[in-house]
């Protein structure tokens, strides 16, 4: 309780950090802060040209399938790779200056968040002008499933980040287990794709009811299940329990081992 | 009773393994036996110490001694292996200045971010803002970003943010050497002014000056204990006179080697001798950059040497001065002296009595820079007469050394009468001077003060 009263006090850090990375990330580049929405924009454009000429699924508006999704599953998984070096790179600062240390991850994941989120006004714009549509009222929706996601992405990156200080490989193994997590969740294909005998393996990865219940809000327009939130709460709950403890543990010889 | 002190540190100890192999990679993990060797260097070994609530302390000792290490357990970058800190109050450290500052960034926006490290909130920083800003000297450029700034601009602006952020308590890491004369004057009247309003400060530093400028108490940490503590002008003394031992102890065991190498060349080559004489001197001038100063020596010396003559001797002669040094009041040889210490200095010789008539002895106190400190000799003096033997030493008595603290040497020159010289031996004693006040000059004025009422 003392730690999270003691964050809340270092909020300002939190804050300044987010704002000097997404200032700082593109200055100097001619198009500046657009970045941000070009970015995912002309991943879209990609897509859409992929999927729909080249490779055809068989989902209607599969680019819309995928890129829902897909915006989730990159905040999530940049949380996971940058978050393993988020403490390594300051570690001058870790050496020298007094700060609860879990600023830093925390710091990088809600960067994500704020990532994503500006990328959602492509999303919606694509949904748009699709001719999908947005089903305004189950919008709302949204709102647990990504706080979900953020808790989840903050567990994971209290875990890699606090490793990667110890064991410096994993920044790059990390690297390799987000390309395969990346398959062994519904991203690009939906659940009902899964065979039945490893749904319970499946099942236990904590991306995939969120990436489900993304899908049913943004592309199926129907509000996600109680049973699929509620799973996704509940791992992501566990993750965060566990990075927490994992990085309590850790921090105290981080000065040293940097 | 407790609650007046604000920081107590009770018999803390810290160590650090030393990877003795510095591998990191799988290779050092498969060929090497499994566990990879390791030291395990003891820093802190059992340190304890209070503060109390408004005292400002230094902490003093010589590099390694592990008083960096205690600042950064006070401020919990890393934690003890034994022991306990309590610290009562919000505690800030100025140990690292300009922490995240992002070059392309504005000088305002660098404050928010850096003081935000600090653990400020956004509603502390705007209240402190102008505070900051006016610190700085830097209004014109504020909005300006910081890569166009110059290396003393980031450091003034980096140490406004830090001396600006309040705490209860204050740590200090070697920092107060920032900017120009007067910027540091500013920095130095702000930390009294924090003092001042109650702020209890912990320095960690190399000046003694500015330890005993500001801090009530000093404590020397040596090897891992408190050595000693109490006032700063008694331990500070303490540790600048013990540095000095360890300074003389180091060169004398480097120059006893040297010394003996040179010896048995002038045995092997005596024909030569003033070569092995020079390599004498040059051994005993010995600081480390020997060979620039030297030249500036030499040429000096040609100009204007003790006893006012050209060229040193061209002529073999079997006068010599065989050694030279500086005692201190014990009589204890030493090449460290505090401004302001009596000396003597002792010039040992041999002499062929035939050679002499009527010789004089001629001093020159020079700087590391060539610079003339003082030169004079026993004729200028109007001594004449002076007994020599065959073999003896002679005494300088200096009541109070005055030179500024800084490296120096010695020249000392015997002549006859007639001004042809006997002997020269060049750089023949290497000192330093340090002192307790941080005056400027070649050297000390001695005075006192006299004010109306």
């Amino acid at each position: 309780m003392k730690k999270i009263s003691e964050i809340y006090h270092y909020r300002t850090m939190i804050a300044s950090l987010i704002k000097r990375d997404l200032r700082g990330r593109y200055k100097g580049s001619v198009l500046g802060f657009a970045w941000t929405f070009l970015n995912p924009l002309l991943q879209l454009l990609v897509y859409t040209m992929v999927f729909s000429t080249i490779m055809r699924a068989g989902i209607e508006d599969y680019y819309l399938f995928l890129f829902v999704a897909l915006i989730p599953w990159i905040f999530f998984s940049s949380s996971l790779t940058g978050g393993a070096s988020c403490i390594w790179v300051q570690k001058e600062m870790v050496k020298k200056i007094y700060f609860p240390r879990e600023v830093l991850p925390i710091a990088h994941v809600t960067c994500q968040l704020v990532n994503m989120l500006l990328s959602f006004i492509i999303v919606f714009a694509a949904l748009l002008v699709s001719g999908k549509g947005v089903k305004v009222t189950i919008l709302w929706y949204l709102i647990p499933v990504i706080l979900v996601e953020y808790l989840l992405a903050i567990g994971i990156a209290f875990i890699s980040s606090s490793l990667t200080v110890y064991f410096r490989d994993l920044e790059h193994i990390l690297g390799i287990v987000a390309m395969a997590w990346q398959f062994l969740t519904p991203v690009m294909y939906s659940v009902d794709m899964v065979p039945d005998s490893v749904m319970t393996i499946f099942m236990m990865n904590p991306m995939t009811p969120i990436i489900t219940a993304y899908r049913d809000i943004l592309y199926y327009k129907q509000a996600p299940q109680l049973s699929t939130l509620g799973h996704a709460f509940g791992l992501g709950i566990v993750f965060l329990l566990f990075g927490w403890f994992l990085f309590g543990r850790l921090e105290r010889h981080f000065a040293e081992e940097l | 009773m407790e609650e007046t002190y604000a920081i107590e540190v009770d018999h803390i100890s810290k160590r650090f393994k030393i990877y003795l192999d510095k591998g990191h990679e799988i290779k050092d993990y498969v060929t090497s036996s499994r566990r990879r060797k390791y030291e395990n260097r003891e820093v802190l070994k059992d340190v304890s110490f209070k503060v109390k609530k408004g005292e400002a302390i230094g902490l003093i000792g010589h590099n390694g001694c592990g008083k960096s290490t205690t600042l950064k357990l006070l401020t919990k970058i890393m934690y003890p292996d034994s022991g306990t800190i309590t610290m009562r109050g919000r505690v800030s450290s100025l140990i690292e200045l300009g922490a995240g500052f992002h070059p392309d960034m504005s000088g305002r926006e660098n404050i928010y971010i850096n003081a935000s490290i600090f653990g400020l909130t956004k509603k502390e920083i705007d209240r402190r803002l102008d505070d900051i800003i006016a610190f700085s000297e830097l209004e014109e450029f504020i909005d300006n970003p910081v890569r166009t700034y110059s290396s003393g601009m980031y450091m003034r602006l980096a140490f406004a943010v830090a001396i600006n952020v309040d705490a209860d308590i204050l740590l200090i890491d070697e920092i107060l050497a920032v900017g120009d004369v007067n910027f540091q004057a500013k920095c130095f009247n702000r930390l009294r002014e924090i003092k001042a309003e109650g702020t209890t400060i912990v320095i960690v530093s190399h000046s003694m000056s500015q330890i005993e400028q500001i801090c009530e108490r000093s404590i020397w940490i040596h090897e891992g204990l408190v050595r000693e503590e109490g006032a700063p002008t008694t331990v500070d003394e303490h540790y600048l006179d013990y540095m000095g031992r360890m300074h003389s102890q180091a060169k004398a065991a480097k120059t006893g080697i040297k010394g003996e190498e040179s010896k048995k060349k002038n045995k092997t080559d005596s024909q030569e001798e003033k070569t092995g004489k020079t390599k004498n001197a040059e051994t005993a001038g010995d600081t480390g950059k020997a060979g620039n100063v030297k030249s500036f020596g030499t040429a000096d010396h040609a100009q204007d040497s003790p006893g006012q003559n050209t060229e040193p001797e061209t002529v073999q002669r079997n006068t010599r001065i065989t050694r030279v040094c500086l005692c201190d009041r014990d009589g204890q040889e030493k090449s460290r002296f505090r401004c302001g210490e009596p000396v003597q200095l002792r010039i040992a010789y041999q002499a062929d009595l035939s050679e002499l008539d009527n010789p004089l002895i001629g001093l020159k106190f020079i700087r590391n820079d060539a610079l003339v400190c003082y030169g004079t000799n026993t004729e200028r003096e109007q001594i004449r007469n002076i007994p020599f033997h065959e073999k003896g030493t002679l005494y300088c008595n200096i009541e109070r050394l005055n030179l500024a603290p800084g490296e120096y040497w010695i020249d000392v020159a015997f002549r006859n009468f007639d001004m042809t010289a006997l002997d020269y031996a060049e750089k023949c004693c290497c000192f330093q001077m340090y002192s307790t006040v941080n005056e400027i000059g070649v050297a000390r004025l001695d005075h006192t003060w006299q004010f109306e009422d």
